[in-house]
């Protein structure tokens, strides 16, 4: 039988290695946020769209032979008192070549308002073929009372998209990227990383 | 367990010098402790108390739902009832009276003097009357309880009222708890076993519960992280699950459930090793395949790491994950399956005696096995996108949970009671009880199969016509199974006042440390190790 103080000494060591494990774990909690951006970006899930220059995009061979529709949505986000449209007609494109398409946003509050574009694209496997070049996403978005504003975004379709995928929609919807409340710093400070995701 | 036991000649002697070391007089007593059997007696009570809680609110769920239309409750409040009961059952109910049988049982069957770490095992008992004081009183606030499901998703959880921190901080200090808990369980087995008793010698409870603490451990600090977010994200501006921020709420699911599946386990287990330890002694046979049993339960904890994603098959995944997904579930049907092939295999052929503790035993083989069942109808993907979120997936669980984890908790308790309290309890009225609650639990929990297969969803106070009937029923199931309690309640009563004097081994097929002490079993015990042989 061992004596009593070695036991204590070893239940010590135990506990604290055990102490180290539960922090290592909290920290793996937060270490799944990163990881599941990768996974997101590596896979497109989540309708995250890539972005390319417009030089890559135009020295790209066109695909005359395929033609994939493109649908769009616009949303608000409840709060934000904005009006948001896109093309009504969704647009048939040929793989590799660059186009354009113009929503439009007008601000219907009484204060000018900065919002944020967040963008989507389905379905699943759709979204890592789907490249911008220039996008009304990539930033904020001020509007003064009453003012409306066209909101081009430049965007071509890999060639690789699967041959299943016949149809994609894009979808954004606006949020309001400086609620008026105490946190408004804070909140618009820790969201000023996301044009990497537009 | 295939370990012979001798019982110490020393014990009794021993104990007659020490007296001063019985315990303290007065209510004092309970908040000083650091004796095991105390804090697990603690526990236990303190679980029944919230089982009656989680009930009652159970059964405000049921009342509302005997009949179509809204009568009883407003919606927002019935949102508050299923929350809040899956809050307390879960953590309230069923994870501290698995923890309370540790603690009475781990020093009892390992033949340690007491848990190793004393003073820790009394602060992470007594944080759980301070949780759950937070997480109730949210009842009363402006706004009302969590209302959001107890899997608390964003952006939803976020739209709460002022119940959102309070009911954090009540799940933070509840992981506290039981980190505590089962890092205390952990160097407990692992550093003060008798001299003898190799880690393959150990009874299967204890192996299940040196399992349950690792998951624990694991599984409860990645939960506290995800709601630390929640609440970084109400107040500080944070954006891990808004998108406005550049956050997804998706992400909050997936941190859940890598959380929430290893929690189904860290329910189930413990009930593992109650039911693994009843049934050898009323089969009067050793348990079958005793290392295929500790290799089971190992690989089901292994699996319930990488299966989380099939609590949210709908949320939309690459086919290849959703495939991934619906195998390693599938997987997890055969370590299970090894598990009821074994505890059949103790039964056949015993000389088997149907004792209360038995007949828990027997039907928690049965309806857990049933329960698996609907878990593997709920893994293939297609039939998933149909039950998801109907009653379907309400009848699993509770079949898991209830006829599961509660069952085992009976079997267990009904088991150990006599060696706790030195009486036999009625075994008249214990097998009312058992009777009363298994005929009841399923007029409650089996027509809910078929309103979820007929497409009923969850979480919702008022439903189509064409259901009626059978909530009906199961509402009377409901009602049935909880008064049925009340006679729980009675029965344990009862054996802590008085009654047949047990003996040292209670049960003729008993087998293990635990049986070789008195009858009560003596405040301290085994303070000189046991010889295992």
């Amino acid at each position: 039988m061992v004596t009593a103080a070695p036991i204590a000494r070893a239940n010590r060591r135990l506990t604290l290695r055990l102490l180290a494990v539960t922090a290592a774990m909290f920290g793996f909690g937060y270490a799944l946020v990163p990881l599941y951006d990768i996974v997101c970006d590596l896979t497109g899930i989540g309708g995250r769209t890539g972005i390319i220059s417009e030089a890559t995009a135009t020295t790209r061979a066109v695909d005359a032979s395929r033609v994939v529709k493109v649908q769009f949505v616009a949303t608000v986000n409840s709060g934000l008192r904005w009006e948001f449209e896109g093309p009504e007609t969704p647009l048939e494109v040929h793989p590799g070549k660059v186009y354009e398409a113009s929503f439009s946003a007008s601000n219907r509050s009484k204060r000018p308002v900065v919002a944020q574009a967040v963008p989507s694209v389905t379905p699943v496997g759709a979204a890592a073929h789907f490249n911008k070049i220039e996008c009304f996403c990539f930033t904020r978005q001020r509007l003064e009372p009453g003012e409306t504003r066209a909101m081009p975004v430049r965007f071509v379709v890999g060639k690789e998209i699967p041959r299943r995928i016949g149809t994609l929609t894009l979808a954004y919807t606006f949020f309001e990227a400086e609620p008026a409340s105490a946190s408004a710093a804070r909140r618009a400070a820790a969201s000023d990383g996301i044009g990497a995701n537009g | 367990m295939s370990a012979a036991t001798t019982r110490d000649a020393h014990d009794d002697a021993h104990h007659d010098d020490h007296h001063h070391h019985g315990p303290e007089p007065g209510v004092m007593r309970w908040v000083y402790t650091t004796n095991h059997k105390d804090i697990g007696t603690l526990y236990l009570v303190f679980s029944f108390l919230m089982l009656l809680l989680g009930g009652l609110l159970a059964l405000g769920i049921r009342t509302e739902l005997w009949s179509p239309g809204l009568q009883f409750v407003e919606p927002d409040f019935f949102n508050q009832l299923t929350t809040m009961h899956a809050l307390i059952m879960v953590f309230g109910a069923i994870m501290p009276a698995t923890v309370g049988f540790a603690n009475w049982m781990v020093p009892l069957m390992i033949g340690a003097p007491d848990m190793a770490l004393p003073r820790l095992n009394n602060w992470s008992f007594w944080l759980l009357p301070f949780a759950f004081a937070l997480l109730i009183s949210t009842f009363f606030m402006e706004g009302g309880a969590p209302a959001a499901g107890w899997t608390l998703y964003a952006p939803l959880v976020l739209q709460g009222g002022a119940n959102l921190p309070f009911a954090i901080f009540a799940i933070h200090l509840m992981g506290i708890a039981s980190v505590m808990g089962a890092i205390n369980i952990i160097v407990t087995i692992l550093n003060m076993r008798a001299p003898g008793m190799t880690l393959l010698k150990m009874p299967l409870f204890i192996w299940t519960w040196l399992i349950t603490a690792f998951l624990l451990v694991a599984a409860m600090p990645v939960f506290a992280g995800a709601v630390t977010m929640l609440l970084t994200d109400k107040f500080f501006g944070t954006s891990f699950f808004d998108a406005a921020g550049g956050g997804d709420p998706v992400l909050f699911q997936h941190i859940f459930w890598f959380f929430g599946h290893p929690e189904v386990y860290i329910m189930i287990l413990p009930s593992f090793g109650i039911v693994s330890q009843v049934i050898p002694t009323f089969a009067r046979k050793p348990l079958f395949g005793y290392e295929s049993m500790v290799y089971a339960t190992a690989s089901i904890a292994f699996l319930s790491f990488i299966v989380w994603a099939h609590h949210m098959f709908t949320v939309g995944m690459p086919l290849a994950g959703e495939l991934f997904f619906m195998y390693t579930t599938m997987l997890i049907a055969v370590p299970t399956g090894v598990k009821v092939f074994n505890w059949v295999a103790t039964m056949w052929r015993g000389s088997m005696t149907f004792e209360t503790p038995m007949l828990y035993a027997i039907a928690f083989v049965i309806l857990f096995t049933l329960g698996g069942f609907s878990g593997l109808m709920l893994a293939i993907v297609p039939s998933d996108f149909q039950y998801h979120d109907t009653y379907f997936v309400v009848a699993h669980f509770h079949y898991v949970l209830v006829t599961g984890s509660l069952f085992g908790i009976f079997a267990g308790v009904y088991y150990w009671l006599p060696k706790w309290t030195g009486n036999m309890y009625d075994e008249r009225l214990g097998k009312w009880h058992f009777w009363l609650s298994t005929i009841f639990v399923n007029i409650l929990f089996f027509p809910q199969h078929f309103l979820g297969l007929a497409g009923m969803p969850r979480r919702v106070p008022d439903y189509a016509v064409q259901f009626a009937d059978w909530n009906m029923v199961s509402s009377i199931g409901g009602f049935g199974f909880g008064l049925s309690q009340l006679l729980f309640a009675w029965i344990v009563l009862q054996c802590c006042r008085g009654g047949k004097q047990a003996t040292a081994e209670v049960w003729d097929g008993s087998d293990g440390l635990e049986w070789t002490v008195p009858s009560p079993a003596p405040y301290h015990t085994f303070e000189t190790p046991p010889a295992v042989r």
